[in-house]
């Protein structure tokens, strides 16, 4: 069959196209009369043959389409881009029908046979997922155990923290040189104050709420936002420690990276909650929380440094032999030339650091603490809602792709709007 | 006859193995101007990056200005910045406009002021005829306007010496003209200028004295003049011979 229709040649190429156009069609209504009402129009024919016939007319359809370039603008592009050559062509045509295939089960469990209405298991009558029980559960993964009534200290402190990251914008002129500053110092240290304030409470007539209460959305954010910024700019003082030119600062830096890149971050969480406290004097306390964000970022550090050595390596060696002839010391030269260069070439580097860190977090739950997945891992094997596993690793994952999109749309942003031309 | 600006006694430098700098003596008086000519691989662009302590040299001593270069040399930031340089591929600051690239160094080595450094950097790039290219990116200009610009950059320091290391190499040929334009006005206004190029127009035009290196040695060193009238080394003649 495929031999004959290589030879077709047709002086009249728009019958081509409609016969192409008309075989494609037919395969793709063949595909989805078959997957949404389970009506097979080919049942007539052979088994096998009646299994592989959309693929079969799919194909002669695609390769009739492909022959002469029409001036269509809409098969030129099928051409183009999904309809290249035969091998191409089959690709395209296995993946529409696997997606065909694969929609109405989907959509069946999501959403036409699922409940989302009551507020017990009984309530989840359908086939289908169970809503109800994130419904139900949604204060939980939102918030942890945290009191319910006290929830608004978690949403203030949370707005008030979002607020302060954006004071940055608003800064004068003249104030443009303390940014960096602010961000990396000042911002980091109001931000833990609001939180210990807000959030822990224990004074301004605020009950104290322990760290072990915390969890759910809230706390992987706490712990993503504290980890990311502590971690950014040790990278920093890292890379750069490690292409100095002082054996000794060089050596501990090379020391540094390595041993934290070797070891994985489940081993660092549990040493510091079981063996870091034995080192300490007795009366010492520090709570889980802080220990778990300190071995986050010491231990994303390690990665963020490497990231950006890179980016200080792709750099001409011209750029550090004009700033020096200019009179410029190491740190001059660092700050003004050398860095805000670097850094606008790592960004996509640094991004994927960052969203690696942030889909680490769940493994926090290792010592204890139960950010949104740590919940759901609780909810889970609560005797009144066995069995809706499913339903919240979804939920899940859709939460964390909403935040690493985000966050991977507004890498890509920054990375547009720094791009500048060599 | 006062003291020399730059002293180079006996300089050796390696690279590894491999001996670069040979031997090297040479004196250079406030507002002489120096060309240095030679085949590629000679040095000549080592000698000039050893003069600001960009290369180091492991033999020999270089005083610039009364400051001995060496691993010693505490003030080296200083030094440098009395020492403007202008390189083959302009090395300007690609994150920074071109006022931007001029006023960077005065502001934070000088500690002038921004106004004071802004109003200094227009009238440098004004002598190098780019002030209307002053907000553009280097990206967005043409590679003689971006050397002008490393010209002006490096001036904005007001230098007492000026080195230049092969600033039209990497020209189009049409371009070139306007950068040496720019440098045989600046040797003109009196600036004590070592240039390494292959451009003997220029070197016919401003220089005082000619200086051929070959393998690492100062083969020829002479007045102008004499340096295209007569060379004494039949390797020099050899070399004007195949570049004239």
């Amino acid at each position: 069959m495929k031999i004959s229709l290589s030879k077709i040649k047709s002086n009249n190429y728009i019958t081509n196209i409609y016969l192409g156009t008309f075989l494609f069609s037919l395969s793709i209504f063949d595909v989805f009369l078959y997957s949404f009402l389970n009506i097979n129009i080919t049942s007539f024919l052979p088994g096998n043959l009646s299994l592989f016939f959309p693929l079969i007319i799919g194909f002669i359809g695609l390769s009739f389409i492909r022959m002469e370039y029409s001036g269509i603008k809409i098969i030129d592009n099928l051409n183009k881009h999904i309809n290249t050559s035969n091998f191409n062509a089959l690709l395209t045509l296995i993946i529409i029908f696997a997606l065909l295939k694969a929609l109405p089960p989907a959509l069946s469990w999501m959403i036409l046979d699922a409940n989302i209405s009551g507020d017990t298991k009984q309530a989840c009558t359908g086939t289908g997922a169970c809503w109800t029980y994130i419904k139900v559960w949604f204060k939980r993964f939102m918030y942890g155990m945290y009191p319910n009534e006290m929830h608004w200290r978690i949403n203030s402190a949370f707005i008030l923290v979002i607020a302060l990251g954006f004071v940055g914008y608003f800064f004068k002129d003249n104030l443009k040189k303390y940014l960096a500053l602010y961000y990396v110092v000042i911002y980091p240290i109001i931000a833990f104050l609001i939180i210990y304030y807000l959030i822990s409470g224990g004074s301004f007539g605020l009950v104290w709420v322990e760290t072990g209460a915390w969890g759910g959305l809230s706390l992987t954010f706490i712990v993503s936002f504290f980890c990311l910024i502590f971690c950014f700019p040790l990278g920093m003082i890292l890379a750069l420690g490690r292409r100095s030119n002082l054996p000794a600062i060089r050596y501990t830096s090379i020391c540094y990276i390595e041993f934290w890149r070797g070891v994985p971050l489940i081993t660092v969480l549990f040493m510091s909650s079981v063996m870091f406290p034995m080192f300490l004097p007795e009366d010492f306390f520090m709570d889980k929380l802080v220990r778990v964000i300190i071995a986050i970022t010491l231990f994303e550090a390690a990665y963020c440094a490497e990231v950006i050595r890179g980016g200080l390596q792709a750099l001409p060696r011209g750029q550090y032999d004009a700033a020096k002839s200019l009179g410029m010391g190491y740190w001059k030269m660092h700050i003004f030339v050398i860095l805000p260069q670097a850094l606008k070439l790592v960004i996509p580097g640094i991004a994927n650091t960052f969203l690696a860190l942030v889909k680490d977090t769940p493994l926090i739950f290792v010592v204890g603490l139960a950010e949104i997945a740590g919940m759901l891992a609780l909810a889970k094997t609560n005797p009144k809602w066995l069995g809706f596993a499913m339903e919240g690793y979804i939920f899940a994952a859709i939460i964390f792709w909403i935040i690493c999109y985000a966050m991977s749309k507004y890498s890509y942003n920054l990375e547009q709007k720094y791009k500048t031309e060599r | 006859m006062s003291e020399p600006i730059i002293k180079i006694n006996d300089v050796n430098k390696w690279f590894g193995d491999f001996q670069v700098l040979k031997n090297i003596n040479l004196d250079v008086n406030a507002k002489q101007k120096i060309v240095v000519c030679g085949p590629s691989g000679s040095g000549k662009s080592t000698l000039i990056r050893c003069i600001n302590r960009l290369e180091e040299h492991q033999e020999g001593k270089i005083i610039v200005d009364g400051n001995e270069l060496n691993e010693n040399t505490k003030n080296i930031e200083e030094i440098r910045a009395e020492v403007g340089m202008v390189f083959q591929q302009f090395n300007l600051f690609p994150h920074l406009s071109i006022l931007d690239n001029c006023t960077l160094a005065p502001i934070w080595v000088k500690k002038m002021p921004k106004k004071k450094a802004e109003e200094l950097a227009l009238k440098q790039l004004e002598q190098v005829q780019i002030v209307d290219q002053a907000y553009k990116f280097p990206g967005q200009l043409s590679g003689g306007q971006q050397q002008r610009s490393a010209i002006a950059r490096a001036l904005c320091m007001e230098p007492k010496i000026m080195l230049f290391d092969e600033p039209t190499s990497a020209l189009d040929p049409e371009m070139i003209k306007e950068v040496l334009d720019a440098m045989v006005n600046l040797a003109k206004g009196g600036m004590t200028m070592i240039v390494v190029t292959h451009e003997m127009g220029f070197a016919k035009e401003v220089a005082d004295e000619v200086i051929f290196m070959d393998e690492g040695m100062i083969v020829e060193k002479n007045t102008t003049k004499e340096f295209f009238a007569n060379p004494k080394s039949d390797r020099t003649k050899l070399f004007l011979s195949q570049i004239l």
